[in-house]
């Protein structure tokens, strides 16, 4: 029952920031994905940064249980899929969390992504055996790795430097990219002042 | 009332760290094959089925690792399923709470709309497209924007960078071909 609670607070939580940040709006999608209005991407940097200076902190501490990171593997298919995923979210606008919470929010065309999308993952799970078959989903570089060693996490690091400083390290780099990235990176700025949304 | 860049990256990584914190990090796009299963599961009922020891499927995908996705099909008050309902609640009050969205955009989004016009049916074509190519690309990468790039970035994960390579060269390439004219 405690974990149903913890999923409607963060993921009411989730949602909610999602939609302020305007990631579940197409336009702000593809104004950064085309590179005229990077704000979004700086959002997102900062985030992955703190996230990963809180976690790895919190883990040093021991306040935060190691044991739930949850790497995924590393396969060919992983760079496959993320074309296709890359190439569908421009096209849309939108990807899998993005996608629900705009339907939510009351755009229509988000539900033709999210029925779109239940068809696509059908389709995956009709043909899964062929991608098995086909060993683009054997692990590569060791399968579930960490770019260092994470004490304690069971995940092998594909160099042996410590996981845990190595991951503040990387998160503070993140943060600082998000500050240096201008907020525009083609075109001319229109010197219009950015819409209400 | 437009949130600030680092506003949004600061609340949208305390979720994340609050997310890994108490539970898992978050991912979303299995619970579209969560949701494909429990409606063809209603279908047909011998596609999942209760075993001694959990759950299995006639479906290979739904059976693999220990029928780990099958056992959320016959359990959908799961974590991760009611996760992904409360996403829209939180999308759908916060979006409320700020007067909801531009009407204009209700049906074809602002850039969109400069791009290629405002005849719904185009956009929700492409849409539909796009939402095929996105669950089954991130069903065949293992994780979506959520769980590769931003929980697998977040903890260094090596998938989460080959992932985010390849999802970020297709999607720039896309969007810069797509949409040329700004809103």
């Amino acid at each position: 029952m405690m974990s149903i609670i913890l999923a409607i607070a963060i993921g009411a939580a989730f949602g909610a920031v999602l939609d302020r940040i305007g990631a579940s709006n197409p336009t702000v999608i593809n104004k950064m994905l085309n590179l005229t209005d990077l704000r979004l991407a700086k959002a997102i940097m900062l985030a992955i940064g703190l996230g990963s200076v809180l976690m790895f902190t919190g883990q040093m501490i021991g306040l935060v249980d190691v044991g739930h990171m949850s790497v995924k593997a590393a396969y060919a298919g992983v760079f496959l899929g993320g074309l296709l995923l890359g190439g569908g979210w421009a096209m849309a606008g939108y990807c899998p969390g993005t996608g629900v919470v705009a339907a939510a929010s009351g755009r229509k065309d988000a539900l033709f992504f999210v029925a779109g999308g239940l068809l696509g993952a059908a389709a995956y799970m009709v043909t899964y055996p062929m991608w098995k078959a086909s060993g683009l989903l054997d692990p590569i570089w060791g399968g579930k790795v960490t770019l260092g060693v994470v004490p304690g996490s069971g995940y092998d690091g594909v160099t042996n430097l410590p996981g845990d400083i190595l991951g503040i390290v990387l998160g503070l780099a993140f943060i600082a990219i998000a500050f240096a990235l201008p907020e525009r990176l083609l075109g001319q700025p229109s010197g219009q002042a950015h819409p209400a949304e | 009332m437009p949130m600030t860049w680092k506003t949004g990256g600061v609340l949208l990584g305390l979720v994340f760290f609050l997310a890994i914190l108490l539970v898992k990090p978050i991912g979303v796009s299995t619970q579209f094959v969560i949701l494909d299963g429990i409606i063809a599961d209603a279908v047909n009922p011998d596609l999942v089925t209760a075993t001694d020891d959990g759950f299995t499927s006639t479906n290979a995908y739904l059976a693999k690792s220990g029928g780990k996705y099958a056992k959320s099909v016959g359990n959908p008050l799961n974590y991760s399923f009611v996760f992904v309902l409360a996403m829209m609640l939180g999308g759908f009050i916060s979006a409320m709470a700020r007067g909801g969205i531009d009407a204009r955009d209700h049906k074809v989004p602002a850039l969109w709309r400069a791009n290629y016009g405002d005849d719904p049916v185009k956009r929700y074509l492409v849409a539909f497209l796009g939402g095929f190519i996105v669950l089954y690309g991130a069903r065949l990468a293992g994780g979506c924007t959520s769980g590769h790039m931003m929980s697998g970035m977040m903890q260094t994960a090596v998938s989460g960078y080959i992932f985010a390579a390849g999802a970020f060269a297709a999607a720039i390439t896309v969007s810069i071909l797509m949409f040329k004219k700004e809103a």
